[in-house]
């Protein structure tokens, strides 16, 4: 029965794609809608195909849902060399404008191939190793299959048609001009579709738990969920120009606009690059270094303290603007209060090392894990310092603040979901070993060495420029033109692409390393069992 | 593993999930106690700033600190200590900035900045132009190279439609009026003015079409009117460019370069100190009474 809801539904929306794609008002919705037509039409037919089929032997609905983790990790390596390839490419284009080719212009140039960057690497890598971790660590520290059934196929398969429509629609035009919310109205509809069945499936696992409490890690992948999808839906709520066109019109206006973009902008790092990279954290250190975790008060104290402040930390994104003091202020208030909270969870993760140091010469995993939460804590320290209103004056606009979010992208983040894959990939694919630890320890030197080429040479250009920008001459006149500060950034242009190719070579390094330890590693000799039994 | 290492038999909450157990350790203690102190510091900071909103309105704070105010302060500053210079520079003849070592040296520096602010963007950083933005370092000027011709040029700008008093003039697109080979033979003869035609055997031929249909404008020796802002075409410095198939685009489709009036964004001070600094880049011209 459900096949035949599931068939009508495919062929209406199969149908409306095919009208959507004829009278579509502009390049980047018919593109899209061709893509809906193709995917919508293909699940007709694979629906088509399994219906009134002999159902198969039930599937044995106690064992952990694996399937879907492994099609994760593979979307996160994947996604993650492409958006380190496109990152490098478009410091390269900044460095050397020629880059910007000719034949190219409105398709590769650097404007349209920036939001494909930050979406790429942001949402596509970051978002699907959160989605395949979570999954991992609800089902572990839950004992309990994900719920939903197959809701965890259409959140992974949903998520990264949202990514594919995303990356297309920057490249031909499609976008609203927001940060880190670039994509159009029905993009955002349907990723508010997808994410809602993502936090189906995680609370209908902690829902159905067999453990008695919820392990930190699930609060705070909990609050990530929560928290993105009022983000979301509050940034994005805009009325569409036509049915048929993918422009709409921003519901707020002016400074309130601003001010919604940047409560979403910083909430996004918040939420999503902070509290739901230390879910990651919190399963996979204390799993990787095999110690208990340092204190359960700290888990408590700084999770509630994090998530109470970083919704309030987003206006000194809009220091000296149109934006009235008082918000500024508050902004900056709680961003400071906000620097222990983060730091909360660097001393919980590295904390929990003390007693296995040791392991830091032997194992190259556990090192990238504890660079990723010394980079933590150092751009969770930088952050509240920019956000000084007198520091901000100096550092908003330039290249300091492009260096501040890398450290805290490529280091944080990149570092932690590295380690997270090199622990997921033997054991979702039963494997003995890594195949190669040698890899790992290049992938660790490329990767740090090219973040503090990156973080350094942004750091000199950003309080240059800026130190350049407000010079004046004793007539209070300006010394130096726009285009000398865009002169003298070259050098360190140079060095940040040349930190780039470093850290994208390791991510290559990393999938070549992870492909042959599939294909290669020697399998584990008796299957562990992975039916969901409780710990105790 | 060093033997004060007695963290295995420390205590764990029971809990355990998939392996993984907790200590139940004390918050460090610097780690609570900056946490406090940035509470208390966030408390009294939001005491001394604009802060909490109300109904109508937000506290001021008590240091009746306001951005607006501390930015309008600094410009208020340099307008106060540049008051009387600028009056000066506003009200002098403009022949007679030059003459005043103080006044001529305060209007290049203030020049220099406007320069710098709003004009680098087409003409360069270096005022070096660039293809249809004119190079203002050399001696070739199309509407006059004296201040006067440069003040009028900068306050009012070229082909705007803001500004009624605007430089106005405008080439034919002389496709619409000549067939191919007139044309073809016509720029064979504007290149042989400063250099070598690509085409030698059309010269001739060209200074017939040249003479009936440019040299209204162009003068009959091609050296331009400045009253037109017609260029010189006999100096070898082109705008947009001196080969065949530039100087052919040109002479079919026109070219119609336009420079933005600056009276509405710029005082008067400021538009003669940029007009003195232009001037004193290499090719001002003297003022011819």
């Amino acid at each position: 029965m459900l096949n035949y809801i599931k068939l009508i539904a495919l062929g209406l929306i199969t149908l409306f794609a095919m009208i959507a794609a004829s009278y579509a008002r502009d390049l980047a919705y018919q593109v899209h809608a061709i893509i809906i037509m193709a995917v919508s039409a293909g699940l007709f037919l694979w629906t088509l195909r399994n219906t009134d089929e002999p159902v198969p032997a039930a599937v044995l609905e106690t064992s952990y849902m694996d399937g879907v983790i492994r099609y994760g990790v593979i979307a996160t390596a994947f996604w993650g060399v492409v958006g380190f390839l496109a990152g490098t490419f478009i410091a390269f284009q900044l460095a050397f404008p020629v880059l910007n080719f000719e034949w190219a212009q409105g398709y590769m140039n650097f404007g349209r191939l920036r939001p494909l960057h930050t979406s790429a690497v942001i949402f596509a890598f970051g978002g699907n190793a959160l989605i395949a971790t979570s999954f991992y660590v609800v089902q572990r520290t839950s004992a309990a299959r994900l719920w939903g059934g197959n809701l965890g196929w259409f959140v992974f398969w949903g998520y990264n048609l949202f990514i594919v429509l995303a990356a297309t629609g920057y490249l031909l035009g499609g976008t609203q001009s927001k940060e880190y919310a670039e994509p159009e109205w029905y993009v955002d509809l349907w990723l508010t579709i997808v994410w809602l069945a993502y936090l189906a499936v995680f609370l209908g696992t902690i829902i159905k738990r067999k453990e008695p409490h919820i392990y930190v890690a699930n609060w705070f992948f909990l609050s990530f969920i929560v928290t993105v999808a009022m983000l979301h839906v509050f940034n994005n709520l805009s009325i569409p120009v036509s049915i048929f066109g993918s422009k709409s019109v921003q519901v707020f206006a002016g400074v309130q606009d601003a001010m919604v973009q940047w409560w979403y902008g910083h909430n996004a790092v918040g939420f999503f690059l902070t509290a739901g990279f230390l879910g990651m954290m919190y399963y996979f250190v204390p799993k990787q270094a095999e110690r208990p975790v340092f204190s359960y008060k700290l888990s408590i104290i700084h999770f509630w303290a994090l998530i109470f402040l970083y919704i309030w930390a987003g206006p000194h994104h809009l220091h000296y603007t149109a934006l009235p003091d008082w918000a500024s202020t508050l902004g900056m208030v709680f961003s400071i209060v906000l620097w222990m909270p983060s730091w909360g969870g660097m001393i919980n993760g590295l904390m929990t090392l003390s007693g296995a140091w040791d392991k830091l010469r032997t194992d190259p995993v556990i090192r990238m894990m504890v660079i990723s939460l010394g980079f933590y804590g150092m751009s969770t320290f930088e952050g509240p310092m920019m956000s000084i209103r007198a520091v901000n004056s100096l550092s908003h606009y330039t290249d300091w603040t492009i260096g501040h979010v890398h450290s805290g992208a490529l280091g944080w983040n990149g570092m932690i979901t590295f380690g997270a894959l090199y622990f997921l990939v033997p054991k979702l694919w039963n494997r003995q070993r890594l195949y190669s630890l040698s890899m790992v320890s290049w992938h660790f030197w490329l990767a740090t060495i090219g973040i503090i080429l990156y973080a350094a040479s942004m750091w000199v250009t950003g309080i240059m420029e800026g130190l350049m920008w407000r010079e004046v001459d004793a007539n209070g006149f300006l010394v130096n033109s726009f285009a000398d500060t865009v002169s003298a950034k070259f050098p360190m242009y140079v060095v940040r692409a040349l930190g780039g190719v470093m850290y994208a070579a390791g991510g290559l390094i990393m999938c070549y390393n992870l492909w042959m330890t599939v294909k290669r590693s020697p399998a584990k000799e008796a299957a562990v069992s992975s039916t969901a039994v409780p710990a105790e | 593993m060093s033997k004060k290492d007695d963290d295995l038999d420390y205590e764990t909450t029971g809990h355990e999930w998939d392996g993984i157990k907790e200590y139940n350790k004390p918050l460090p203690r610097w780690w609570l106690w900056t946490f406090y102190a940035t509470i208390v510091w966030g408390v009294l900071y939001t005491i001394a700033y604009p802060a909490w909103p109300g109904i109508k309105e937000a506290t001021p704070g008590i240091l009746g600190f306001s951005t607006r105010a501390q930015v309008a302060e600094e410009i208020a500053a340099f307008e106060e200590a540049n008051a009387d210079i600028n009056a000066q520079l506003a009200s002098v003849e403009l022949t007679e900035i030059a003459q005043d070592a103080e006044l001529n040296q305060y209007a290049q520096n203030a020049g220099a900045a406007v320069f710098r602010t709003w004009c680098a963007q087409c003409h360069g950083s270096g005022a070096a132009g660039a293809k249809g933005y004119p190079n203002l370092l050399d001696d070739a000027w199309l509407w006059g190279g004296d201040i006067e011709a440069i003040h009028t040029t900068i306050a009012h700008g070229i082909r705007n439609e803001e500004d009624p008093d605007a430089r106005w003039s405008q080439m034919p697109a002389f496709g619409e009026i000549l067939a191919e080979d007139e044309i073809n033979q016509v720029v064979n003869y504007v290149m042989s003015l400063s250099g070598e035609p690509q085409d030698a055997s059309q010269v001739a031929a060209g200074e017939t079409v040249f003479l009936d249909n440019c040299a209204a404008c162009h003068m009959d020796d091609g050296t331009g009117d400045r009253w037109q802002g017609a260029p010189n075409l006999t100096d070898a410095i082109w705008l947009y460019g001196g080969d065949f198939e530039t100087l052919k685009e040109t002479v079919t489709y026109s070219r119609f370069g336009v420079m933005p009036p600056w009276t509405d964004r710029l005082s008067e001070a400021e538009i003669r100190a940029v007009a003195t600094y232009v001037h004193g880049l290499g090719g001002g011209e003297a003022t011819v009474e």
